[in-house]
């Protein structure tokens, strides 16, 4: 099984240092690009492989850099987004911390894919980390020529800068990304005008997810046909999966695209705890949509899990055993939304701490019939489009799939006044 | 008053990027290492080196986080409350903080020593719950580590 | 033009434009909230959805902002779709769950953009069972009030305050459901347009602090369309009173002159109308006496003759023209000094004479160069200063178009644009607040000034006169501006009086002139002091030095003064002097002024609130203000006096002279230059079906029990004979002709935002077009006729300072200055000094200053400026405290 972003990471997790990276091949697809290639084919090749972004939404990579304007003046904005606050989310994290070197080499593919002469790392500020590695791996780069002016001789010139974050989720957002890098508050801004024309500064902007650029130079070195091949299924590629929750081996792994959520907890987390049944999953990050026990096998691509009425997102399962509260993990997960909006549209501010109330009013027994009413009418009305960004609908998808699912413990809560999963819960055995 | 080392790592920030007020929240988090947090006065301050009014930036300043408003002890804290933490139990090493120290969040011990702060997910799920003190990540808690912990923070 | 169909229905509209404002300007209801028409949407609020359907066989469709969304040809939409209602209905909802339902004890109730949206949206139950956040009021100064539970975080308080007007101590701070919108910490709110915030918020947060001194429903206040007394521009205001006290000002929508804002001082400026002290009744050397017993006195005294009067530039031209006719155009003064006089004769010239046309304050937004010299508007003129702050995009907002996006999508043409700006290039001898739009502001001295306006003029047209002597740095910036000039679509030159400089105003003048050879849309702009300032200038008669030589000459037995406070045009000694040899003074005013007090016949005139009048702008713009309410006792418009006191003399020409129609058109025959201004709005006996228009809204409460507690029999409401409107709630129900709207409200639109329901197109003029009559276009270009260069260059002194007026938009006008709120923000006397003489003199920062000016000690504490020229200070024009004194002029510097 071929795994190409994680496997020259080390047993000891200590990042490859640029001579390590470059013993394993690291930097070829630089020189190639920049020796053999020109933008637009670049941009052809990784449409070709069929990338998709590895961000959450899974917009093609090829496609959305196709749009920035290649004759436009510089500057010309990359930002590489490793704000990686979607709670149940540490896969980025992986990369980060332990080949540094693969995020810069995909982001000088993409900068010359782009034209981008700026680049950014927006890393958020937990990632102490990850903070070092990038900070020296940078300066290695810009050491060995791979940064700064006229790299490799080509003629192209690329800096990239390490800025970290101040907290708040939204900053993952892309647009609210680019307005916290410019040093503003991070909500988001319409689109269109989408960043590819006007983002960072006004000027012409790519946001990429980390694992996203981690693609590209095997990408550039192994062709688009290898590329695909590498998944079983129609989206191309391998995918950092993690497994979180009451597990007996929680963990990431990188697999080929399209493995079954089955085989994911069974054979790689090691199946759920003893005494524990599995009742549901997110399976993309807190914010899509459950997924239960008759959807073991789908397959864990974009595809497919949108049939299965969720969405890939992050590919980072969160497991809801049958010893947990589904009302109290949602409620958990609303908190969250609720703290985490950025506060500029009317339905994700207002809304998201109603729901918030009548969830803890429900886990406390205090719920209301019309309470599941009210529920429903924000699952309704806080959908895409809706709201300004994603961040209130993502809130809504565990929500309204938790109704549909475990429909009867809210139900219980409401009739019995009570939680009958307190006390229930096994502590974590470690 | 700003420091001339303060000044000196704002300096850099800015030349990071192409306008000035840009590095607003670098600046603040600048002054945030040097003294815990920003206080009134040190927003002025900053705000005033940067050229914005202070309320342009405070408006940033209040926006996020991990600007620290509020005096803080000498350690903060940052419990993740997010999902996983909360499927593997995160309660209960709330409750022993909280009764260990003597504090609820957003407090700080009478000593200065701790501030207890609750923090949304830290992205290290498969290994919960997990904590953050100052710079330092703990994972796979749990109550019995704690007190060894707390103590290497005087 | 496009197609587009809406509920079904098809309609003619303009593609491109959003989808909200069309909708609005098809007539339609449709709630928003985070939308304003000056300013562009954000999509914030979710107020606005609709349905967009695919093609004719979508059914379902989509929820989408309407005021995100462009129309597009053969676009299908709904208003009504259930599923959009629905939606409208859960924003509002949704917004209620923290607002206090205060409405009761509420200033906006009644006139609140929220009541309105909720009552729209059909959101009626409350559902939210939980607790409401709750914030903290802060003190924002004598203007504003501030109650945050109220907020509905629209955001336009911000966009309004930081984007629109340029300020910078009001922000939205946290995030979440915890957003607040105010200051840092508590404090005076500095933006000059903070009153607008009033109207601006939807809801209750910002509110008018005077009108809470003494509140009243906008329903039960009795509203006329005036227009704002404060400075040259001619704000269109709305004044409403109730129970003989004026009780606030809001703006008044004219699209072609302010817009849909107002500034502070005209907003907040009205209270010396309610002064305490105001005389009620006419006083003969200090006692009250009846009018007929006055008048019987002054019959006699005028018939004795020898009678001159002093008009005002602050007095209606109805007024000064009735003063003029009594007393005979050889004894008709302006009341203003030699200086003022010879400056605003001179820009009426330029006006009148040149090439140049005066834009509109509307246009002036659009204008995409502009160059000011030597004003500092946001003091002397501040909605100019708006406008001229939003000229500061027009060229970056070229660059927004060139990639497709909409100008209304604000904070996307925004974040293009980032901190783009100009070019605004700006010239003055001090720092002033608009400086910070300006691509390149310089500081000197007034004739400097003029030199480099000169300058400018000479590249752009070589046969426009140059001056020699200028450094390579000042030619340099010279030929930046005059290329920058060149390459404009629609520049425009701003200048006007308050340097005192002739000099300043004829550069600018050749500046435009050379520029209408090249560009026929080249603009001038010329500011004056007094919002009638040029109406006199139009209606001949000298200055005051002249009165005051007609005293000497023993020629002045009797002086009429007209709203004039001539101390504060001319030298105290001298008036003194005057009003001493004058047997009689007659003084008319509705202040107690310097003036006033050496009166030996007062005559209570009415304010603006208390009169009608017409007054003209410095675009040479014709608008007519109505009187709101009768005066009190013996309180009338001045004209009125007048009239009586041609009755009582038995003064032929006027004896037939009834009413405000009567002496208006009397005066367009006798005043060639007027010609037009008695068709500004229709005469007094206009009816619609038959009906008055109404100052009070149909919702109106409680007129008949008002005297109730003395007599159930309700007294006659007065007639108003000079106009159509009535002073009741009875007459007409629907749209008045634009030029007197009392007050807006459409049924469901009880706030201002009824203003769409009144304009032609959401923005645009209001339906029958915008009010005001221009009396002057520009002659025929090619008939330029330019002006020599400086007349005295600037060589500074030992010793002595070149002392020029500084303006303050609080304090430095008279009549604002004397309200109560206004005078919290009046600064104290000072003299500005630059950085670099500070040094040499051995002075600092509120160390006390001894000089004099022409004779006059001045003892007053240092303000150092780090721009100002050396060899130049400042003096703050028309404090309190600061008598008259003709500037710029050289101060004398007392070494003790
Ligand atoms: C509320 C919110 C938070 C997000 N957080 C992240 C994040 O932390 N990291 C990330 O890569 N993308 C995040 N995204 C997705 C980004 O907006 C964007 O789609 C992504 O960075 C694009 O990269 P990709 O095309 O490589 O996937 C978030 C989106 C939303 C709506
Ligand atoms: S949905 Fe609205 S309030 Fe929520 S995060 Fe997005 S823009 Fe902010
Ligand atoms: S008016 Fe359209 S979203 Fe606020």
């Amino acid at each position: 099984m071929e795994k190409p972003l994680t496997q020259h990471i080390r047993a000891d997790k200590r990042p490859l240092t640029l001579k390590e990276y470059e013993q394993v091949g690291g930097y070829e697809a630089v020189r190639k690009v920049l020796k053999e290639m020109d933008p637009k084919s670049v941009t052809t090749l990784v449409k070709e492989s069929n990338l998709r972004g590895r961000g959450g939404a899974g917009f093609g990579t090829g496609m959305k850099w196709s749009f920035v304007p290649l004759n436009a003046p510089k500057p010309k904005y990359l930002v590489a987004n490793a704000d990686e606050m979607e709670p149940g989310t540490f896969k980025d994290r992986i990369l980060l911390e332990s080949t540094p070197h693969q995020l810069i080499e995909g982001m000088i593919v993409a900068a010359f894919a782009i034209q981008a002469d700026i680049a950014y790392v927006y890393l958020r500020w937990a990632y102490k980390t990850a903070g070092h590695a990038i900070t020296r791996a940078i300066e290695e780069a810009k050491s060995a020529g791979y940064l700064g002016k006229n790299i490799l001789g080509s003629g192209f010139d690329l800096e990239i800068h390490l800025h970290t974050g101040t907290g708040r989720y939204m900053c993952g957002e892309e647009t609210a990304l680019l307005n916290s890098l410019e040093g503003k508050r991070a909500t988001p801004r319409a689109k269109p005008p989408f960043p590819q024309v006007s983002g960072l500064f006004g000027r012409p902007t790519i946001v990429n997810n980390v694992e996203t650029f981690c693609c590209l130079p095997h990408i550039i070195n192994n062709g688009p046909d290898w590329f695909k091949q590498l998944s079983r299924t129609g989206d191309a590629g391998t995918k950092i999966y993690g497994v979180s929750g009451k597990v007996k081996r929680p963990g990431a792994w990188e697999l080929p695209m399209g493995v079954t959520m089955r085989e994911l907890i069974e054979e790689h987390a090691g199946g759920m705890q003893d005494g524990l049944k599995f009742r549901g999953a997110l399976p993309g990050g807190a914010s899509t949509d459950f997924l239960v026990e008759q959807h073991l096998d789908v397959k864990m691509d974009y595809t497919d899990v949108a049939a299965a009425g969720s969405r890939l997102g992050t590919g980072t399962l969160i497991i809801l055993d049958d010893h947990t509260c589904p009302v109290g993990f949602v409620r958990n997960l609303e908190h969250f939304f609720a703290q985490e909006s950025c506060g500029f549209c009317t339905p994700c501010r207002e809304g998201l701490p109603w729901v918030e109330k009548i969830l803890t009013s429900i886990d406390a027994g205090e719920g209301r019939e019309e309470d599941l009413q009210l529920l429903n009418f924000h699952t309704k009305y806080l959908g895409p489009g809706n709201t300004f960004c994603a961040l209130a609908p993502g809130a809504m998808e565990p929500l309204q799939s938790a109704l549909k699912y475990f429909r009867e413990d809210f139900e219980r809560h409401i009739q019995d006044k009570e939680c009958s999963y307190r006390g229930k819960e096994v502590s974590a055995v470690h | 008053m700003l420091t001339a080392a303060e000044k000196h790592e704002i300096d850099k920030a800015i030349s990071l990027v192409p306008v000035r007020k840009a590095a607003g929240i670098e600046a603040l988090k600048v002054v945030q290492d040097h003294r815990r947090w920003v206080s009134d006065e040190s927003l002025r301050d900053v705000a005033a080196y940067m050229e914005m009014s202070p309320e342009e930036l405070d408006s940033v300043a209040t926006f996020y986080n991990m600007i620290f408003r509020r005096p803080v002890g000498r350690h903060v804290i940052l419990l993740c409350d997010s999902i996983s933490c909360w499927v593997m139990g995160y309660e209960n090493i709330r409750m022993h903080l909280t009764k260990q120290l003597g504090i609820a969040y957003g407090e700080t011990t009478a000593d200065g020593r701790y501030t207890l702060l609750p923090n949304c997910c830290l992205g290290t799920c498969d290994c919960a719950p997990a904590l953050m003190i100052d710079h330092d990540l703990y994972r796979n808690l749990t109550i019995d580590q704690l007190d060894e912990i707390l103590k290497k923070y005087e | 033009m496009a197609t587009l169909y809406i509920d079904n229905k098809p309609y003619e509209v303009q593609a491109g434009k959003n989808l909200l404002e069309t909708c609005l300007t098809l007539g339609l209801d449709l709630p928003y909230f985070c939308w304003h028409p000056a300013m562009g949407s954000v999509g914030a609020c979710r107020q606005c959805a609709i349905k967009v359907f695919k093609d004719g066989d979508d059914k379902k469709g989509r929820l989408v902002m309407s005021c995100m969304e462009p129309v597009i040809d053969n676009q299908r939409i709904s208003i009504k779709d259930e599923e959009a209602h629905e939606f409208r209905g859960h924003i509002t909802e949704w917004l209620m769950t923290n607002h206090p339902h205060d409405c009761a004890v509420c200033d906006e109730g009644g006139s609140c953009h929220l009541q309105d949206m909720t009552v729209m949206t059909g959101h009626a139950y409350r559902r939210f069972q939980y607790k409401k956040r709750t914030h903290q009021n802060q003190y924002l100064g004598p203007f504003i009030n501030h109650e945050m539970n109220r907020c509905i975080q629209c955001y336009r308080c911000v966009r309004f305050y930081k984007d629109y007007a340029g300020g910078n101590d009001l922000d939205v701070f946290a995030s979440k459901g915890n957003v607040y919108f105010g200051r840092h910490e508590e404090g005076v709110l500095e933006s000059e347009f903070s009153g607008n915030l009033t109207e601006v918020c939807p809801t209750g947060v910002f509110t008018d602090k005077t009108l809470k001194q003494h509140y009243t429903r906008k329903w039960d206040l009795t509203t006329a369309p005036s227009i704002c007394q404060h400075c040259s521009l001619g704000c269109n205001i709305i004044a409403g009173e109730r129970y003989g006290k004026l009780r606030s000002i809001t703006s008044r929508y004219n699209g072609q002159v302010n817009g849909y804002f107002i500034c502070d001082r005209g907003r907040f400026g009205y209270e010396f109308v309610n002064a305490p002290g105001r005389i009620r009744k006419p006083l003969i050397n200090g006692q009250e006496a009846d009018k007929e017993k006055v008048m019987q006195a002054l019959a006699a005294t005028l018939q004795r003759g020898n009678v001159i009067g002093i008009g005002s530039p602050r007095a209606s031209l109805q007024s000064n023209f009735a003063l003029k006719t009594l007393v005979g155009e050889a004894n008709f003064f302006h009341g203003v000094s030699d200086k003022a006089h010879n400056l605003s004769a001179l820009i009426l010239r330029i006006l009148r004479e040149g090439s140049a046309r005066t834009p509109t304050m509307m246009e002036v937004e659009k204008a995409d160069v502009v160059f000011v010299l030597g004003e500092d508007l946001t003091n002397t003129a501040p909605m100019l200063a708006l406008a001229v702050r939003q000229s500061a995009l027009q060229q970056p907002l070229q660059e927004v178009e060139k990639l497709n996006i909409p100008l209304w999508n604000d904070a996307a043409a925004r974040e293009l644009m980032q901190d783009q700006k100009g070019p605004i290039f700006i010239v003055t001898t001090h720092a002033t607040k608009l400086d910070d739009i300006a691509t390149e502001s310089l500081k000197m001295s007034p004739s400097e000034i003029a030199q480099l306006g000169f300058a400018v003029a000479n590249l752009l047209d070589s046969t426009a006169p140059a001056d020699q002597h200028l450094t390579p740095y000042v030619k340099n910036i010279a030929q930046k501006i005059a290329d920058s000039l060149s390459a404009a679509k629609h520049p425009v030159v701003i200048s006007g009086s308050s340097c005192g400089s002739e000099d300043i105003i004829k550069a600018a003048a050749n500046i435009s002139w050379a520029l209408t050879k090249k560009n026929t849309q080249t603009g001038i702009v010329l500011t004056v002091p007094e919002c009638n300032s040029l109406g006199l200038a139009m209606i001949g008669g000298r200055a005051l030095s002249s009165a005051l030589e007609a005293g000497k000459a023993g020629r002045a037995e009797t002086v009429i003064i007209l709203e004039n406070d001539v101390y504060r045009h001319g030298v105290k000694s001298e008036v003194d002097e005057f009003l001493k040899t004058c047997a009689q003074v007659v003084v008319l005013d509705h202040t107690i002024t310097e003036t006033m007090h050496k009166a030996s016949v007062a005559i209570p005139a009415g304010s603006f609130a208390e009169s009608d009048g017409v007054l003209i702008n410095n675009e040479g713009r014709a608008q007519r203000f109505f009187q709101v309410y009768e005066g009190h006792t013996e309180i009338q418009e001045s004209w009125r006096w007048l009239l009586a006191m041609s009755m009582a003399m038995g003064n032929s020409t006027m004896m037939p002279w009834k009413n405000f129609d009567d002496i208006t058109r009397a005066m367009v025959e006798a005043e060639l230059l007027l010609k037009g201004v008695d068709q500004i709005t229709p005469s007094a006996d206009f009816r619609i079906n038959g009906q008055r228009v109404p100052r009070e809204p149909h919702r109106y409460s409680g007129r008949t029990a008002i005297l109730a507690n003395i007599n159930v029999s309700e007294p006659k409401p007065p007639e108003d004979t000079d106009s159509p409107l009535s002073y009741t709630m009875e007459g007409m129900r629907g749209e008045p002709p634009s030029t007197m709207i009392p007050f807006f409200w459409s049924p469901g639109w009880n706030s201002v935002q009824s203003i769409n329901k009144y304009q032609q197109e959401v923005g645009g003029a209001l339906r029958g077009g915008d009010p005001g009559i221009r009396l002057f276009e520009p002659v025929e270009q090619g008939s330029v006729n330019y002006f020599t260069t400086v007349s005295e260059k600037f060589v500074s002194k030992e010793g002595q300072l070149l002392i020029v007026p500084l303006y303050h938009i609080f304090g430095s006008e008279e009549l604002s200055a004397r309200s109560l709120s206004v005078e919290q923000r009046v600064p104290e006397g000072y003299i500005m000094v630059s950085a670099k003489d500070a040094i040499a003199l051995n002075v600092h920062e509120k160390q006390t200053l001894s000089f004099d000016i022409k004779g006059q000690q001045y003892q007053l504490p240092v303000r150092l400026s780090d721009t100002m020229p050396s060899g130049v200070a400042g003096l703050p024009n028309g404090l309190k405290g600061l008598p008259y004194v003709e500037l710029p002029a050289w101060g004398i510097l007392n070494r003790a």
